[in-house]
């Protein structure tokens, strides 16, 4: 698959399969063409060249890098907001997303506007928003970047944990190689521009996974090693 | 608290150097009526001046209704039909380019002397400010939170009225503001090329007949008026739009 804009070249090249119920990291350098790949996944952009195969609109819901909470809508209406794309009323959106908002820790959170909340919290009520959408693959752009880091951990257990209990095919693009392997079964690693995919690095631990023992164990330090070489760090 | 301390203070400043300028023995009293004369007026013709003002008042309120309706109907148009924008804009701008007060006369010659003409001109007015806002503040809908209504599958209805109908409030509102102020000055534009009653004709005639203190009694009525309204509008905002406060206080 390629993507060209103008002159430039984002992306060239770049073949990647993903299997049903797989959770992919695609790690790379700013500029990479991550963003534009996600995109043209998502079915928002047209490849110049190749084609994406079982991805688009119907397949695949996109959860962007800022969390685009609407401020006039209460966390609770912020995540209905896919349901009602759908064809759901207000009330209707609300009543459905209310359970996950109990099972995945954001119960109290419910009637709080985006304002009030903390940037994990925000991420949190994004991404069920991005889940209330119902298609069987989920497509997360750098989900945690803006976040600082003890947050981002406290985010990237959580989202394994609720990729535990509601099982989805995962793509996840980030620049953090540690979030990378310690989320996914499968790390993609992309080059600068153009874009495309030098090193593909299976993670042969189960999920979820204990986050200490993961990170701090000898194979995981070593497939990081192997991620930064094929970056070229 | 402080800044309303501070506007009173001021407000009090204006009156006294005014009174003492009136005062001055070589300005006449014709030509500038002092803060006194002028709350003296406002006491005595007090009937005169509220009924004129009521029927002024009339003319803006329904003159400014008349601009939202047609100003947001054509703000929403524009914005959904790019080449609607593209051909109406330079139109738009030239609409304030027309002299009011050489158009109301023949305004007021098409519909006789009744409140229709007062209305055109006070929508007229009015009709610009709220337009161009609201096309800008519908623009201005963020281009990712555009293609995350396209990611969930919304049509463009859903993401109009979801999303960048509430977002360009703060726009709108804008928009409201300034047409708020410039409305009553519409009016009167309106009753100067002809009316019965209303509060510019009585300025006018006021005026012309020496009535001095009258006259800027009639001017200060009028001034409150455009200032009650640019009040009502933001009490209104705050209502509509909560979130554009909190907002802000949370980035200060």
């Amino acid at each position: 698959m390629a993507r060209r804009f103008g002159s430039v070249v984002a992306l060239d090249g770049v073949d990647l399969e993903v299997r049903v119920g797989e959770v992919v990291a695609i790690v790379g350098p700013s500029g990479c063409g991550k963003s534009t790949l996600l995109e043209l996944l998502a079915g928002l952009q047209e490849p110049d060249a190749g084609a994406v195969a079982g991805g688009g609109l119907e397949a695949c819901a996109l959860m962007p890098q800022s969390d685009l909470l609407l401020p006039w809508r209460d966390a609770l209406a912020n995540a209905g907001l896919a349901l009602e794309c759908a064809g759901a009323s207000k009330g209707e959106a609300r009543r459905a997303a209310a359970p996950l908002f109990e099972r995945f820790g954001l119960g109290e959170f419910e009637h709080a506007y985006p304002h009030e909340l903390s940037g994990g919290m925000r991420q949190r009520v994004a991404f069920l928003r991005t889940l209330l959408a119902g298609r069987p693959a989920l497509l997360l752009d750098e989900p945690f970047g803006a976040l600082d880091s003890i947050t981002r951990a406290q985010m990237q257990e959580w989202l394994a944990d609720a990729l535990a209990a509601e099982p989805r095919t995962l793509l996840l693009v980030t620049h953090d190689v540690e979030e990378a392997l310690y989320l996914a079964d499968r790390v993609a690693v992309m080059s600068p521009r153009p874009g495309r995919i030098v090193a593909e690095i299976e993670v042969p631990f189960a999920r979820p996974r204990p986050r200490r023992a993961t990170v701090t164990s000898p194979e995981f330090t070593e497939l990081r090693e192997h991620a930064m070489e094929a970056l070229g760090q | 608290m402080r800044r309303w301390t501070l506007t009173v203070l001021l407000l009090a400043l204006f009156l006294g150097v005014w009174q003492v300028v009136a005062s001055l023995p070589g300005v006449d009293a014709l030509i500038l009526s002092s803060p006194g004369e002028t709350a003296r007026a406002l006491g005595h013709d007090s009937a005169l001046l509220l009924d004129n003002a009521w029927v002024t008042l009339q003319e803006v309120l329904l003159g400014l209704a008349l601009a939202v309706a047609l100003g947001v109907g054509a703000a929403i148009g524009m914005h959904l039909a790019r080449p609607l924008r593209d051909a109406a804009y330079p139109l738009l701008v030239a609409s304030q380019a027309i002299p009011v007060l050489v158009f109301a006369p023949l305004l007021v010659l098409a519909f006789d002397y009744g409140i229709g003409p007062k209305i055109a001109v006070v929508a007229l007015m009015c009709f610009f400010p709220i337009t161009v806002n609201m096309v800008d503040g519908l623009r201005a809908t963020d281009r990712d939170l555009l293609k995350l209504m396209r990611s969930l599958g919304a049509s463009r209805w859903q993401t109009l009225r979801k999303v960048e109908l509430p977002g360009c409030l703060p726009y709108l509102f804008s928009g409201l503001r300034v047409a708020a102020t410039v409305s009553v000055i519409g009016a009167v534009f309106g009753e100067w090329a002809g009316a019965e009653d209303g509060l510019g004709r009585l300025v006018l005639l006021a005026s012309q007949q020496l009535e001095t203190p009258r006259t800027y009694a009639g001017v200060v009525i009028l001034t409150a008026m455009a200032v009650a309204l640019f009040a009502l509008v933001t009490l209104a905002e705050r209502v509509a739009v909560p979130w554009n406060r909190r907002q802000g206080a949370r980035t200060v």
